[in-house]
């Protein structure tokens, strides 16, 4: 079966969903979500099985990639991360519906949850075309496919206005950077003649080439990346979209958005880098972009009281750690060195399992605890000690603890940071992760420390699906913490 | 499954049944029983005529990656690792069994054990893994622990804030040891995690000597922390004081002293001119701590801080014998290493069992109390001679080669360490104050009239303590028993380095 399949299947999935919940009366829409979760789990076994498409394929092929083992991973990673946001979403309907619900008579209970399960399978589909983008055209497309269902989601609490200015905020920055990535595109086009990626590689390797015009379009292009990434100077949304959105959707924005971004940003830099007159430069820039991100994210994530705010800084610091192994790429002389491409990976990865375990807690809490601040997760080692001990892995693992995946990411990073001798950079990545440290630990000491507010001392019961995937999470970041090759032998 | 992988699984699966819903006093208890006979086993196998050669040696590749050494889940154990599983698994049992009974825990026993099980097995992993991130991340999985122990069920108001400082100061520590350990691995080609492996390349093509004496420094500074070195010892005390009691057992009897082994198996080898360089630094700070600590000791008033201050000191002969760098000296800082774990997780076992019964620690409260209980104040008295280093106890024994280590040689200069060594006695002296001053204010005297004395100690509490006491007592009497298994460790620690 040739890989592009995936996509279409996915896409099917969403129709499907939808027409069911026009159409078929059901009585809880909740099932709309475990139906999608198990197409999707069908389609991640798929992933095993699918085969190159065949060599000579013309047409609208030509704008994807033959499928390597790198972008099989990433479209492994959307489909899960896309059915824990599933999970996530089943815990949260209540809340969906409470805040959404119409009044009058004869409406479904459930009217406006429906979509709530289908969206994200659009947004999957693109993630996964994504990974395979090899072309200017297709890149744009997908990305948009992701965005503009990112931008319906965010809002999707209509009688809520965080989540309605969240939307706004997001609606309107994001068209911005839109923008700017196709200017970028249209002038990386005028100085290569290209819009393949192949094509526009080998054009900017060329000593001839035009060095203003094609800084001016990589500039552009970084920009609108940056946004996407939240890297600074461009990060100043993600705190309150994140804190804004329903709680699933600001886990697949942090994941699947962040997925999305970072591998464009592979796609998209890897040709400068490769270009020997523009390297130093490039370089340069993403050194500056990678220390700011790190600092500003890491410490601005110090006093914060909101949990989804503090996950939002932590979410632009860990874009900082993902751009600075991007800025120590070693130059291509180097023989036997790590490639970025699989630290990003494996980063990736790590960040993804350890993201979606913290989201997972907190949406699965949030019937249970109505409030979003770190103080109102006092004493909930005595309400309910497998969620303490699910965040508590998650955020040790956050904070690059050893024998979590998420120690190897910053590892891996730092390893490449000192390879290509990147000091200051290496300097301001010490100093996030000694951040990281105190501000993941300061929830640990919320949860263990503290006793439950009165009237709030009752046990809190996680379903049986959120609670087996949780175990699969813990599972995965221990094994992945001991054993890195886990993870890395999918792509390499 | 290896032996020694059996050795670190253990008490790790059994945190880990404990998670989900194991008895946990029973399990925990099984447990570390069972390592106790497994390390015992190893002992009783192990050859003590190869040299230097790791013993039980079993390896699983992990991770082959181009640009990044090869990374594996290898254990193996020489004498001095043999020493410091034996000590930990004593330890281990002793701590468990004090353990409060579940009554007595505040929150929950589940929470309780699994974290005292999971100290225990990153102590053990970090003796036996011959794979530098293994070491490495064994050590830190202890860390978390103990944050939760201490701030969950320490004593004391200040719990919480002793636990941040515990924390902060040994994750600095780490990390910076961190930085110090991959600059180590890079200048040696980055191609292998395998300390015996790095050792080797140390040895045919040594660090360039500038990078030596920073790989040192940090080496030094990081490992340092860990041992609460002078000057960056101040998180040691309030921690032991305020820490659950077999928290406080199995940190400063076995957990601080994988910051010496690290000293000894990857600082001095792998940099040996930087150690050099900064001899006389480690010597200032070791005096630091001897001296300075000692009379800090003496001036305390309540009987957990003394002994939080007595292990700060006592570390401080540790290093003395690291940095006489020669094998006798070297010995006598790993007989030590066992010694003083011993007999210091014997004195914090006691002083939690007398603040279960009274209620407070303070000197000025206690008085004459061995009459109405002598089984006590006898297992007191031993443990106090014990820690001054009386002979008879293993104390002495590592003392003495330490002091023969440090003052070694056929001629008559005085070299630096020679008068290091001389400041050092005199912290013999000291500890005999301070602890002898401690013996009288408790058990001698006259009873204050407030003062309630509750039943002597029973069976149940004695037995564990009465364990580590005998192992004492006949390392003591027989150094040799150990020393067999320490001589040709360090023998072939030396003969690696200098060829």
């Amino acid at each position: 079966m040739p890989v592009y399949y995936l996509e279409f299947i996915v896409v099917a999935l969403g129709l499907v969903l939808l027409m069911v919940d026009a159409f078929a009366k059901l009585e809880d829409k909740r099932s709309l979500a475990r139906l999608g979760i198990l197409g999707l789990a069908i389609v991640f076994c798929l992933l095993f099985i699918v085969k190159a498409p065949e060599a000579a394929v013309g047409g609208i092929w030509r704008f994807y990639a033959a499928p390597d083992s790198l972008s099989l991973f990433f479209k492994g990673l959307a489909l899960l991360s896309t059915i824990l946001v599933l999970i996530m979403a089943i815990d949260y309907a209540p809340i969906v519906i409470a805040q959404t619900a119409n009044p009058e008579d004869g409406a479904h209970p459930q009217a406006g949850l429906g979509e709530f399960f289908a969206l994200p399978l659009f947004a999957c589909a693109g993630l996964m075309w994504m990974s395979s983008a090899n072309h200017l055209v297709s890149i744009f497309v997908s990305l948009e496919t992701v965005s503009i269902t990112f931008y319906i989601l965010v809002a999707y609490l209509r009688r809520n206005v965080g989540s309605l200015e969240a939307g706004v905020k997001y609606l309107i920055l994001g068209a911005l950077s839109t923008g700017f990535l196709v200017y970028g595109f249209a002038w990386l086009f005028g100085v290569t003649g290209s819009m393949e990626l192949p094509a526009i590689t080998e054009a900017l390797g060329k000593d001839g080439i035009n060095t203003t015009a094609a800084l001016f379009a990589f500039a552009l292009i970084l920009i609108a990346l940056a946004f996407k990434l939240g890297a600074a100077p461009f990060h100043l949304w993600i705190p309150d979209v994140y804190q804004g959105a329903p709680t699933p959707v600001t886990a697949f924005l942090s994941v699947g958005s962040k997925a999305a971004a970072t591998i464009v940003t592979l796609r998209l830099v890897s040709p400068f880098l490769a270009s020997a007159p523009l390297v130093g430069k490039i370089t340069a820039v993403l050194i500056v972009v990678a220390i700011l991100t790190l600092l500003v994210g890491n410490l601005a994530a110090l006093p914060q009281k909101n949990f989804k705010r503090l996950l939002a800084y932590s979410s632009i610091g860990h874009s900082g750690f993902l751009l600075m192994a991007l800025a120590s790429a070693p130059r291509a002389s180097v023989a036997n060195a790590m490639s970025p491409t699989t630290v990003v990976a494996f980063y990736l990865g790590a960040y993804l399992l350890m993201t979606l375990l913290a989201f997972l807690v907190l949406s699965s809490l949030r019937v249970a605890i109505p409030g979003e601040e770190i103080d109102s997760y006092r004493g909930l080692a005595k309400r309910s000690p497998f969620h303490a001990a699910a965040l508590l892995v998650a955020m040790a693992s956050l904070a690059g603890i050893p024998l979590t995946a998420g120690f190897f990411g910053k590892f891996f990073a730092f390893k490449m940071a000192i390879d290509a001798g990147q000091w200051w950079l290496l300097a301001a990545a010490l100093v996030a992760a000694a951040a990281g440290f105190y501000y993941y630990l300061k929830i640990a000491v919320s949860m263990y420390f503290s006793e439950p507010a009165k009237g709030e001392e009752g046990a809190i019961r996680v379903s049986p699906l959120t609670g087996f995937a949780m175990v699969v999470l813990m599972i995965l970041i221990v094994a992945a913490g001991v054993a890195p090759g886990v993870i890395v032998g999918l792509f390499s | 499954m290896s032996t020694l992988e059996l050795l670190v699984f253990l008490p790790l699966l059994a945190a880990l049944a404990v998670g989900l819903g194991a008895p946990a006093r029973f399990t925990a208890l099984g447990a570390s029983v069972l390592v106790l006979l497994v390390a015992v086993y190893c002992a009783i196998n192990f050859n003590t005529v190869v040299e230097g050669a790791t013993q039980f040696a079993s390896s699983r590749t992990l991770l082959e990656m181009p640009g990044f050494p090869k990374l594996s889940l290898a254990f193996g154990i020489d004498g001095i690792s043999l020493v410091l599983v034996l000590l930990s698994a004593l330890v281990l049992v002793a701590a468990v069994f004090v353990a409060p009974q579940e009554s007595a825990i505040k929150g929950s026993a589940k929470l309780y054990y699994l974290s005292l099980l999971l100290i225990g097995g990153g102590a053990i992993g970090a003796f036996t893994a011959t794979d530098l991130f293994f070491l490495y991340a064994f050590h830190e999985l202890a860390l978390i622990p103990t944050f939760l122990m201490i701030g969950i069920f320490g004593h004391g108001e200040g719990r919480v804030r002793t636990a941040w400082t515990i924390t902060i100061f040994l994750g600095v520590g780490s990390l910076i040891l961190l930085v110090g350990l991959i600059l180590a691995v890079g200048a040696l080609g980055g191609t292998t995690f395998d300390v015996a492996s790095l050792i080797a390349l140390a040895k045919a093509a040594p660090i360039a000597e500038g990078t030596q004496s920073w790989i040192f420094l940090l080496l030094f500074i990081g490992f340092g922390i860990l041992v609460s070195l002078f000057p960056f010892h101040s998180w040691a005390a309030p921690a032991y004081a305020e820490a659950p009691t077999p928290v406080a057992m199995l940190h400063a009897g076995v957990l601080k002293k994988f910051g010496l082994y690290g000293l000894i198996r990857l600082a001095m080898p792998l940099a040996p001119a930087g150690a050099e360089k900064w001899l006389n630094l480690v010597l200032i700070l070791l005096l630091g701590n001897i001296l300075y600590i000692g009379l800090v000791t003496i001036a305390q008033k309540k009987l957990d801080r003394m002994l939080g201050y007595s292990s700060v000191m006592h570390m401080g002969y540790a290093f003395l014998g690291i940095a006489a760098g020669n094998v006798i000296g070297v010995s006598g800082a790993v007989l030590l290493m066992f010694a003083h774990g011993l007999s210091i997780a014997l004195l914090f076992g006691l002083a939690g069992w007398m603040r279960d019964q009274f209620g407070s620690l303070d000197f000025d409260k206690f008085g004459g109390i061995a009459k109405s209980m002598p089984k006590l104040g006898l297992l007191f008295g031993f443990a106090t001679f014990a820690s001054i280093g009386l002979p008879g106890f293993a104390n002495f024994a590592a003392e003495v080669e330490i002091f023969f280590g440090a003052f070694a040689g056929e001629d008559t200069t005085m070299t630096w360490i020679r008068w290091a060594t001389i400041g050092a006695l005199w912290g013999v002296v000291i500890s005999a104050v301070y602890m002898l001053r401690a013996f009288r204010n408790l058990f001698m005297g006259p009873k204050p009239e407030a003062l309630n004395t509750p039943a002597d100690l029973s069976w149940g509490t004695r037995l564990p303590l009465l364990l580590l006491l005998v192992a004492l007592l006949a390392v003591g009497f027989s150094p040799e028993l150990l020393n067999q298994f320490i001589r040709p460790a360090v023998n072939g620690l030396f003969t690696a380095m200098a060829g």
